[in-house]
């Protein structure tokens, strides 16, 4: 005899309590701390923090843990505290130009005022799993030097002082800068509302993007004209006392990629930009931020949208994964109401389907 | 004959004043002028480069001119400068009084849609709310167009290139628009196709009482369509008059050029 | 570490500010839809943010909250989202329609009939009733601006032709206020004439794609259909095996795995009220059993 299925409340109960154990895992096994996966597992931390549009290094570790390693999710905990917490205003932008330097590299030319500086980098590792990182392990101290005062202009001004390179977009200093949290985003874009959406963008979807465009589907032409990572000072205008206030630094890595030149009957040509720039040392997401700026940039610069990387709707609609992962997944969500309608219809149309087909059967027999 | 409402024949239904187009330093087309009666053929012929393209699309309000206007008799019978048309009423325009053939008709159809629907969207977009009246109009066009009426329910992905402009014809007349603007209708086609499509197109003209501009640069299609004829080298209008006339005693050297250059058929 | 405290109903008054804003000029154009700056919120997208914004925007402490999924107030989401609401603003909930003040409905209409004074919120996934014939959101929004909605009975004409009927068995389009054409959301059919000169105030949420629309009390909503294959509603073979009602949407339960189906009340409020009224079907018995699961 059927009875209505009931207790979903104590099987939601239960489903929390069996994932909390879950994610400790083996309770014999040391718990691993935030300062564990903020110090060892930095570029995930980095990560969180840029997708998540919050810079808070020790919230991101606990979401990371919260969310058992898994990245979107953690991404998700980090958005949804975020809406909660008050806005007091915006800060003045930062100065990357004075950037507290540690990784500097430019593949356009050889040398440069400054130098290349290599910094803490994969680039040149060999990937070879290291057996010796599953005991304890004491690296060497690394090798230090002077600091050097030289100073380090970014590429793009050296390109920007001969006029070879399109300038840097300034902003109307009296429109006041979109906000995408704050207002409905809309087409076509403006430039802010499209690197802040760029900027809290699924990394591996701007990575395909990218990828895309440098394989012909949009090409441009890319060089990185400058990489750099650093720590920059934030600084909050105070009102009553009527100068910026610094408020702390934070790390960013910036990139801009020097792209396919262009020109007009009234303009001498130049190359184009495409800036990136996010959280922490988190590369591969600025360069592929910075390759997708300038795909989308296609319509304002007068070339044929063909490929989805220039396509800004597609593009800007598509590229928040908290959005993205929300709507694949509720799937999993009861859709029975719906799926009856679909099975109602759907015999109704083979019952007709056979009736029709039975038809000259009928005709034949009769005949 | 279609009977048109009480319609001054005396007056002009579209008109051009001064009508040009630049890009920068490059100059489409300039100085076009002329006045287009209710029920008259006018072709627009030239080589491409001509500029005739682009007096087509400001024509049809597609392109904003850069000089001159384009004026249109609505209706109501007021003459409407079409740069001070709303949108709105340029789209309705678009879809009821209006025609627009495409030399690809694949622009002008919705592909993966069937034939039927393709005829009957307009007839839907201004109201029509009863199915089998929607399909049967779709059916009586199919039959007026020389389709097959068994091919109603196939989209137009399955068609020949001249049925998919026959059908095109379709979709444009069944609102029975007082104007129709032709970009090259017989473009891509066989000669043989294109000659039952042109006496289709002329046919048609005549019963429903069309005005047309067509697009060409096919003298041909010139002669067998239209009443009169402008022709375009270089973004100006070298020649215009009569279409027998002009064919049969060009002035111009332009003009001469491009009547010996036929090939006899 | 920063810790968080809540406003009442969860979201800040400036959020529910902007929030009641846009339902304001939803309610003064039906039909129409809105954007909105969505708020991330705690459940994913897709999952009712928007539904759940609406409501938090309205909620009131005297107010009384039924909240259903699939029209069952016991189905996981709908505990998830009542408890939500029973946490960050303290009100009462219930599972009776009657009862209620706010209802926050994902996929179906309850079937006892709403009064005035009630809120039925619905949760809304893609709000465009023409995405999916035009992906384009610059376009669609013309072509609602100009009243252009050719396209939509295109795809009506075509089902007809293709199967014979119009095949949409659920968030069938409907015009409303004779105006703006609206996607009523994933609910069946079935539901639509519910809609029509309602006396509750109909709100849509669509967290994701931030839009809000909604229908002001007594507005006509009808369900776009050709004059001679005119909107049909759907029916079921049989009636409610629980409580007999022949007039309510059923769900069709699969009791063996010889293929045996049963059909009952998909408004588990309204069955669980015709029962104790005396109401029978052929496979109910007397009091409920708690099965138990998880």
């Amino acid at each position: 005899m059927y009875v209505a299925v009931k207790g979903g409340e104590r099987a939601i109960e239960n489903a929390h309590r069996l994932l909390a154990h879950e994610r400790r895992g083996d309770r014999e096994v040391p718990e691993v701390s935030l300062d564990q996966i903020s110090g060892q597992l930095g570029l995930a931390v980095d990560r969180v923090m840029t997708e998540g549009s919050l810079y808070d290094r020790e919230l991101a570790a606990l979401a990371i843990k919260q969310a058992r390693g898994d990245m979107i999710e953690a991404i998700f905990l980090l958005r949804a505290f975020r809406a909660t917490l008050p806005r007091f205003g915006t800060t003045e932008p930062v100065d990357t130009g004075r950037m507290q330097v540690r990784r500097r590299i430019s593949s356009t030319f050889k040398d440069i005022p400054g130098g290349q500086i290599l910094g803490p980098t994969f680039d040149y590792t060999h990937r070879l799993l290291d057996p010796q990182l599953a005991e304890a392990s004491i690296p060497e101290m690394p090798a230090t030097g002077e600091v050097s005062p030289a100073a380090m202009p970014r590429v793009t001004d050296i390109l920007g002082r001969d006029g070879l390179i399109e300038p840097s977009p300034h902003g109307d200093a009296n429109t006041p800068v979109g906000d995408l949290t704050r207002e409905p985003l809309g087409f076509p874009a403006g430039r802010d509302l499209r690197l802040q959406n760029l900027a809290r963008a699924d990394e591996g979807f701007l990575l395909a993007l990218g990828y895309s465009s440098q394989r012909g589907y949009g090409r441009n032409h890319p060089f990185a004209g400058e990489i750099r990572l650093g720590e920059v000072e934030v600084e909050f205008l105070a009102e009553d006392v009527g100068f910026a206030v610094p408020l702390g630094s934070i790390t960013l890595t910036e990139c801009q990629m020097v792209n396919q030149f262009k020109g007009s009957a009234t303009e001498a040509p130049c190359f184009t930009r495409g800036y990136g720039l996010a959280f922490g040392q988190s590369e591969r997401k600025a360069m592929s931020m910075a390759l997708v700026d300038r795909t989308l940039r296609a319509r304002e610069l007068g070339e044929e949208v063909l490929a989805p990387a220039q396509d800004e709707e597609f593009v800007m609609s598509h590229s928040d994964n908290v959005q993205a992962t929300g709507f694949v997944e509720h799937l999993k969500l009861p859709h029975y109401v719906d799926f009856q309608s679909e099975l109602g219809l759907l015999r109704k149309l083979r019952k007709e389907f056979a009736e029709d087909d039975a038809l000259p059967d009928m005709q034949a027999a009769a005949e | 004959m279609v009977e048109r409402e009480s319609e001054d024949r005396d007056q002009p239904l579209l008109t051009a004043e001064g009508l040009g187009k630049s890009y920068g330093r490059l100059t489409a087309c300039r100085d076009i002028a002329f006045a287009l009666y209710p029920g008259e053929v006018l072709a627009i012929v030239g080589e491409s480069g001509s500029g005739k393209s682009t007096l087509l699309q400001m024509l049809s309000a597609q392109l904003a001119p850069s000089a001159g206007r384009v004026s249109y008799r609505m209706r109501d019978g007021v003459m409407r400068d079409l740069a001070a048309l709303g949108e709105a009423e340029r789209r309705f325009l678009f879809r009821t009084d209006w025609g627009y053939v495409h030399q690809d008709p694949a622009l002008g159809l919705r592909m993966a849609v069937s034939a039927g629907a393709n005829v009957g969207e307009r007839l839907m977009a201004v109201g029509w709310n009863h199915y089998g009246r929607i399909r049967d109009t779709a059916t009586s066009w199919l039959e007026r167009v020389e389709i097959d009426t068994d091919r109603i329910d196939d989209a137009p992905r399955t068609y020949s290139g001249g049925m998919r402009q026959r059908l095109q014809i379709a979709r444009n007349l069944v609102t029975q628009p007082r104007l129709v603007f032709m970009d090259e209708p017989t473009g891509g086609l066989d000669v043989s196709v294109q000659a039952r499509l042109l006496d289709l197109m002329r046919n048609l003209v005549g019963e429903l009482d069309l005005a047309a501009i067509v697009v060409t640069h096919d003298l041909a299609v010139a002669r067998l369509l239209s009443h009169r004829l402008m022709v375009m080298k270089g973004g100006r209008v070298i020649e215009a008059g009569l279409t027998d006339q002009v064919l049969d005693d060009p002035r111009e050297p332009y003009t001469q050029l491009l009547v010996s250059s036929i090939l006899p058929v | 570490m920063n810790a968080p405290a809540y406003n009442f109903a969860y979201l800040d008054e400036q959020t529910k500010r902007m929030i009641r804003r846009a339902i304001l000029k939803a309610i003064a154009i039906p039909g129409y839809q809105v954007p909105f700056a969505s708020r991330e919120m705690p459940m994913p997208y897709g999952w009712g943010t928007g539904g759940v914004q609406v409501t938090a925007a309205i909620l009131g402490p005297a107010d009384v909250l039924k909240v259903i999924d699939q029209g069952s107030d016991d189905t996981t989401n709908a505990i998830s989202i009542r408890k939500f609401f029973a946490k960050t603003a303290g009100v009462a909930t219930t599972t009776s329609t009657a009862d209620a003040t706010v209802i926050q409905t994902r996929h179906r209409i309850p079937e006892a009939p709403l009064h005035s004074g009630q809120v039925l919120v619905y949760q809304v996934p893609i709000p465009e009733p023409l995405r999916f014939l035009e992906p384009r959101e610059t376009e669609t929004r013309r072509m609602h601006a100009l009243g252009e909605y050719g396209l939509m009975h295109v795809k009506l004409y075509e089902d007809i032709a293709r199967f014979g009927h119009i095949a949409t068995s659920y968030a069938y389009p409907v015009k409303v206020n004779a105006r703006y054409v609206m996607d009523p959301s994933p609910t069946p059919k079935f539901d639509n004439p519910k809609m029509d000169h309602c006396p509750a105030l109909q709100l849509f949420g669509a967290g994701r794609e931030k839009r809000i629309y909604a229908i002001p009390p007594h507005t006509s909503v009808v369900s776009l259909d050709f004059e001679d294959h005119p909107f049909t509603r759907y029916r079921f073979d049989a009636p409610c095996a629980l409580c007999g009602a022949g007039d309510s949407y059923l769900d069709e339960i699969v009791t063996d795995d010889k293929g045996s189906r049963m059909f009952v009340c998909s408004d588990t409020d309204y069955c669980e009220t015709r029962q104790k009224r005396g109401h029978l079907g052929s496979e109910s018995a007397a009091p409920h059993k708690e099965k138990l699961h998880g």
